[in-house]
């Protein structure tokens, strides 16, 4: 897919209600996602131009229940690295297993580790670094191995 | 000296409502803090920004000392107003915030502690010249020295809990031979409800009166009452309807005296902010200290009814280090106000009915006045306080005030669980209440379950 089609594709979702989009199209996926509220939806939109047939498809947010998302269990500032010049605990895409330490929790000068729940696959990472977290807040989403 | 830039409310409910009302009107920014269950609550967004705390349990959220003061931090709050219940008189939590240099809204730390030891308290204010009911002096050490000092004051007695207050885990013993059991008793209960075993001794005076005072105090000192409430209808020594001024209040003279003797028991503990004395009087007109509470009180728009005093606007300014701006002379009193709280509970046997309300009507006009979270469509959760409402009706004189709250109370509409209503109507009916002939064992006198008779 060339650079201009994936912008005719962000302003196509601008311009609608949609908040996720995936193309495929000849072994390529693109998923094009505009926030993160969930709105399942599913409405097949036609690209004109194209001459080969292809099948542009609004997903449906469903697909991320098979995803596990670690929460904070307290109120606190996030930190995606144990010091500020350290590298961060993970980065999307990183494996991870059940217990590992994903990212800190600031409370009140006390660093609190908040570990994986899972043995898994690092799918997003939902907070900035340094955005203060409340109790139950997504922070990972990790799709389990 | 600057009023605060944000306020963060350690509470939920009516209350925290009120607060940030306050807040709001003295153009101060507003935090609220909230459990997982009460992401629908009312105050949240009356609030300019919200933190959940934790889960439904109050001690994982609303009793979570840690996650409170973290919500203040991540928001930047300058100071935490606890309301009632909950943390605000738990003396930890008032020098957490000190600490971490963070202002609780309240009186000082020290002051929480002593009165949160009621014996302590009792045996402070005695030394200072305030009256209080002939008793021990302090914690009893044994059963020996209860018994010595029972026999002195003469049965019956009262053993209270020097952790406890509000009436929890009180014992009337009548005779001698009842004492050894019920102190062991009252020993036990004590420790498992407070931590604490110590308990001390009070005579016991019938038909006793329980009148407390209004007290504001600034940093420097400077202490008034803001006059008397009187809230002897209580049902297992919860309150249930308080008024101002009390109905034996006969003369200026009285009404003068115990005022000045809660400033009086307010000064003799450097008591600052906000507080009440709270007295109980006996049928010939004797006062007598039996604890101050530390805090905010439920019933306080009784008081800002007769007085016409925002009195948490004044905590508020009081907390950020202003000087009283009144003087006991400017204090007025002005007509009646009857306070009628309104539980989701049964009516009849006041077992707590939670669920969805289906409907919500209102009471209005001059002189009536609520304070609730309640709104159409909201779930009562069952796992805090049943309080959901405050009627409060403020007429010229008592019998106008209690011709409002009758009215009030038919206008007032919830449907979907039970509520106490009925049961205030009830009261308000009461030819005894209506004379104002009525002790703190009002409700149980009347009906043995507390249901009241026409």
């Amino acid at each position: 897919m060339e650079l201009d089609d994936l912008k005719e594709l962000i302003e196509l979702l601008k311009e609608t209600d949609i908040t996720e989009l995936t193309i495929e199209k000849d072994g390529t996926k693109v998923k094009v996602k505009r926030q993160k509220f969930l709105a399942p939806l599913e409405i097949p939109v036609q690209k004109p131009q194209q001459a080969s047939p292809e099948h542009i498809l609004a997903e449906s947010e469903d697909d991320t229940q098979r995803l596990v998302t670690i929460t904070s269990p307290i109120v606190g500032t996030f930190y995606r690295s144990p010091t500020p010049d350290a590298a961060a605990f993970v980065e999307v895409g990183a494996q991870v297993s059940k217990g590992q330490v994903l990212c800190i929790v600031e409370a009140m000068k006390l660093m609190n580790e908040i570990e994986s729940d899972v043995d898994g696959i690092v799918t997003k990472i939902l907070i900035e670094n340094g955005q203060p977290v409340e109790y139950g807040e997504p922070l990972f989403l990790i799709e389990p191995l | 000296m600057k009023l605060f830039k944000k306020i963060l409310i350690a509470n939920r409910g009516e209350i925290a409502i009120r607060i940030i009302r306050a807040c709001k009107e003295l153009g101060i920014k507003t935090v609220a803090v909230y459990s997982d269950i009460d992401r629908e609550s009312l105050h949240l967004r009356l609030a300019d920004e919200s933190v959940c705390i934790g889960p439904a349990s109050a001690n994982q959220s609303y009793l979570n000392i840690p996650a409170i003061l973290s919500a203040a931090e991540i928001t930047d709050a300058d100071a935490i107003h606890p309301g009632y219940g909950f943390l605000s008189e738990n003396y930890h939590f008032a020098e957490a915030c000190q600490t971490s240099g963070i202002t609780f809204i309240g009186p000082s730390a020290e002051n929480i502690r002593l009165g949160g030891d009621k014996a302590k308290a009792r045996h402070t204010m005695r030394r200072k010249g305030v009256p209080v009911v002939s008793g021990s002096d302090g914690p009893v050490p044994d059963e020996e020295t209860a018994i010595k000092i029972a026999k002195k004051i003469g049965f019956p007695i009262v053993l209270k809990a020097s952790a406890g207050g509000g009436g929890h885990g009180m014992k009337i013993v009548k005779e001698e031979k009842d004492l050894e059991q019920a102190l062991y008793m009252a020993q036990r209960e004590a420790l498992t409800a407070f931590g604490n075993s110590e308990i001390y001794i009070e005579e016991y005076i019938p038909e006793m009166r329980h009148i407390e005072v209004q007290i504001l105090a600034d940093n420097k000192g400077n202490t008034i009452h803001l006059n008397e409430r009187d809230c002897s209808i209580q049902r297992r020594h919860q309150k249930l309807i308080e008024e101002s001024p009390s109905p034996i209040t006969k003369t200026e003279k009285f009404k003068k005296r115990i005022g000045e003797l809660g400033v009086k028991a307010a000064r003799a503990i450097k008591y600052r902010n906000v507080g009440t004395v709270e007295f109980i009087v006996d049928s010939k007109g004797n006062m007598y200290f039996i604890e101050i509470n530390t805090r905010i009180q439920v019933e306080h728009p009784v008081t800002e009814a007769v007085t016409g005093i925002d009195i948490i606007k004044e905590q508020i300014k009081l907390a950020a280090g202003l000087p009283l701006e009144y003087k006991q002379s400017h204090i007025k009193s002005s007509g009646h106000a009857i306070e009628c709280r309104i539980n989701a509970e049964d009516p009849d046997r006041f077992i707590p009915s939670s669920g969805l309300i289906t409907h919500l009507s209102l009471p209005g006009g001059p002189g009536v006045r609520v304070d609730t979270a309640l709104y159409s469509g909201y779930v009562v959760p069952s796992q805090y306080d049943s309080l959901i409402a405050k009627l409060i009706a403020h007429g010229k004189d008592r019998t106008e005030a209690i011709m409002k709250m009758k009215c009030a109370l038919d206008e007032f509409i919830i449907e979907g669980i039970k509520t106490t209503i009925p049961f205030h109507k009830k009261v308000l009916d009461n030819q005894d209440f209506i004379d104002g002939n009525f002790d703190t064992h009002f409700v149980e006198k009347t009906n043995s379950i507390g249901h009241i008779n026409k």
